[in-house]
């Protein structure tokens, strides 16, 4: 453990990071975020999958500072009589999740392939590539739209809300490997020339070892700065997709579907159940957005345009 | 230049192949067409016979030829809401659309290129800082939430923009059109102005740091050696090949612009396609959704081809046929 922070104290990285006062408050705030989303049904003031402690009586109160608020729901609740603070929370838990195992499942296609195509080269690399530049010329969003819409629609609202979050997962992993691919291609490409990778041939070594073991660690500067942004993309997805009621069911929601059920209620007067909501996932996306600016900036690798 | 059109054709026939084969597997699996057609009062054994007089009992292929024969001939089937050709129906909502984006894109075009240059040929002045940071802030405010909003300080607050729908719309042709009237023209505002919000950003970003990067080369140094003016380097040496790469990512966004029309369309409840398209998958109504798909397939596989094309125009040193 201690040589660990050793390792990262006397890093490149830290000596940076040590310097900026920006991305030390980005990356308190996003580990405050992720601490309390995190530990919601631990300090959480209310269960919002609890039915027993939803009372329909107690919909639609304004937040405790503002006239008629209740002390125990610091930021009021919604039209469902669900505490906004505690919904808040677990929505946020259920944002990172997603965000996070979707942009797990790009790293593993996109790294894969990026890899095998850059590594091998000929037929598959140019197969691979054309799939890739067809896929990418497809918004991820709009195909997104396309398959969750397809899915609810055969599978019915109630059995999808079930399946929500994996759907998620799987559509947005899925939708953006190219990024990976092409990515890490291209420095594979760059790699494969340089010595040691003969050397490592000429002991006869297989190329599984050879990709995953030599070549791959050389290639991971420039996909640890997309993966930060690809993040914050898949949480903006989810919430996309979660707003126009394609994602998150409302007995589960994560902070798109919370918007999007204050968005009836703003015109009457409720607007904390969309507001609040909204600053989390603006303060999620910016801080995710300006550490990945950061390390861009640090790490500055080669990036692939277009 | 001929070989690049073959092979793109190849390659837009495939796509659109992939669309149809996934569309008609939809229409397929989702919703009985025989109960959309009679209701659930029809006997089993009278089913069973308009099933077999429908076709539906034959094999995949060759129902799926049967699709391909009509789909080509703009024949999409019924939507079952409105008991109309789907494609019509569609058709019916591409203008309004088509002006939200052009609307958007007049923002996008009119605003991130004098804003990106500036960023980049004075990055050290306090307005340049000021305006990356709040680009960053702009990225990280998804579509609808400017989109609420725009509506709750413009429409709510101030009054100044109505919320929702389209106004009042002129005809030209068969092109209904929102922008030769003034109610359709402050209708417009809003929604373009939300639709633009994430784009925008974006490309004062690309346009800033490729200019940069422009101006480090050696050309720049060469033009600035040769003594030319400042502002003649800046516009017209560095600019140019700045705009290069936006036209490729450009062609990209246009896609995802469509992607966001759904989101900004259904926020101010405009009358285009995006919102029809959600409306339709709550109804389940499977032909409009097939219909909006291959319509949604064929822009983005035109519009690709034509940036690409433009591109191989604006770059001779691009060879076309080797860009697949």
């Amino acid at each position: 453990m201690r040589k660990l922070w050793q390792a990262v104290a006397g890093s490149d990285l830290y000596y940076h990071f040590k310097r900026d006062k920006v991305a030390i408050a980005s990356f308190s705030t996003l580990m405050l975020m992720v601490l309390i989303s995190f530990t919601a049904p631990l300090i959480a003031p209310f269960d919002p999958y609890d039915p027993m402690q939803i009372d329909i009586m107690n919909s639609d109160i304004p937040p405790s500072w503002v006239e008629n608020g209740e002390e125990q729901f610091k930021l009021g609740t919604d039209a469902q009589g669900r505490d906004m603070l505690s919904t808040m929370m677990y929505g946020t838990r259920i944002s990172i999740t997603i965000g996070l195992l979707a942009v797990c499942l790009q790293l593993v296609i996109g790294i894969t392939l990026g890899l095998v195509a850059g590594y091998f080269g000929g037929r598959i690399d140019s197969i691979l590539m054309r799939i890739a530049d067809i896929q990418l010329s497809f918004s991820t969003l709009m195909v997104a739209i396309i398959v969750l819409a397809i899915f609810q629609a055969s599978l019915g609202a109630d059995l999808y809300g079930e399946y929500a979050l994996l759907m998620l997962v799987l559509v947005i992993g899925i939708a953006e490997w190219p990024q990976y691919a092409r990515t890490v291609r291209a420095s594979v490409l760059a790699e494969k020339e340089k010595e040691y990778v003969d050397a490592v041939r000429v002991i006869g070594l297989g190329p599984m070892r050879i990709m995953f073991r030599h070549i791959l660690p050389n290639t991971l500067s420039p996909v640890l700065v997309i993966s930060t942004v690809q993040v914050a993309n898949a949480i903006m997805s989810e919430a996309a997709l979660s707003f126009l009621g394609l994602g998150m069911p409302v007995n589960q929601p994560s902070l798109g579907s919370l918007i999007n059920a204050g968005f009836e209620f703003i015109l009457s007067g409720s607007w904390w159940i969309t507001t609040f909501p909204a600053i989390a996932l603006i303060l999620l996306v910016l801080v995710i957005n300006l550490l990945g600016d950061w390390l861009r900036d640090v790490l500055n690798p080669k990036l692939y345009k277009g | 230049m001929f070989a690049f059109l073959v092979r793109r054709l190849i390659q837009a026939v495939l796509v659109m192949f992939v669309i149809s084969l996934i569309s008609f597997s939809i229409q397929d699996n989702l919703g009985d067409p025989l109960r959309e057609m009679l209701g659930v009062a029809v006997s089993e054994a009278e089913r069973e016979r308009l099933r077999e007089e429908l076709g539906l009992n034959d094999p995949f292929l060759e129902q799926y030829w049967r699709f391909l024969q009509k789909a080509v001939q703009g024949d999409l089937g019924n939507s079952y809401f409105f008991k109309r050709p789907a494609l019509e129906v569609i058709m019916e909502k591409l203008p309004a659309t088509v002006e939200l984006v052009l609307g958007a894109t007049l923002i996008i075009v009119t605003l991130s290129v004098p804003i990106g240059v500036y960023c980049a040929i004075r990055p050290k002045t306090w307005l340049a800082r000021t305006l990356m940071g709040l680009s960053i802030i702009g990225i990280s405010v998804p579509v609808f939430l400017t989109a609420i909003l725009l509506i709750y300080v413009f429409s709510i607050h101030l009054g100044w923009f109505p919320s929702y729908g389209r106004g009042d719309t002129a005809m030209i042709g068969f092109w209904e059109t929102g922008l030769l009237t003034r109610d359709g023209l402050i209708h417009l505002v809003l929604p373009s102005i939300a639709l633009s919000s994430i784009m925008l950003p974006l490309f004062i970003r690309l346009i800033r740091s490729e200019m940069m990067e422009c101006l480090e080369q050696d050309y720049i140094r060469f033009a600035r050696a040769k003594g030319l003016s400042n502002r003649r380097i800046w516009f017209i040496h560095a600019l140019k090949n700045t705009l290069l790469p936006v036209i490729t990512v450009g062609g990209v966004q246009i896609g995802t612009m469509i992607a966001f029309t759904i989101l900004t369309e259904t926020v101010f409840q405009w009358p285009g396609m995006g919102f029809l398209f959600l409306e339709a998958v709550n109804r389940t109504d499977t032909p409009l959704i097939i219909a909006y798909m291959i319509i949604v397939g064929l822009i983005f596989v035109v519009t690709n081809t034509l940036v690409d094309l433009i591109y191989g125009l604006v770059d001779p040193t691009v060879k076309l046929a080797r860009r697949i």
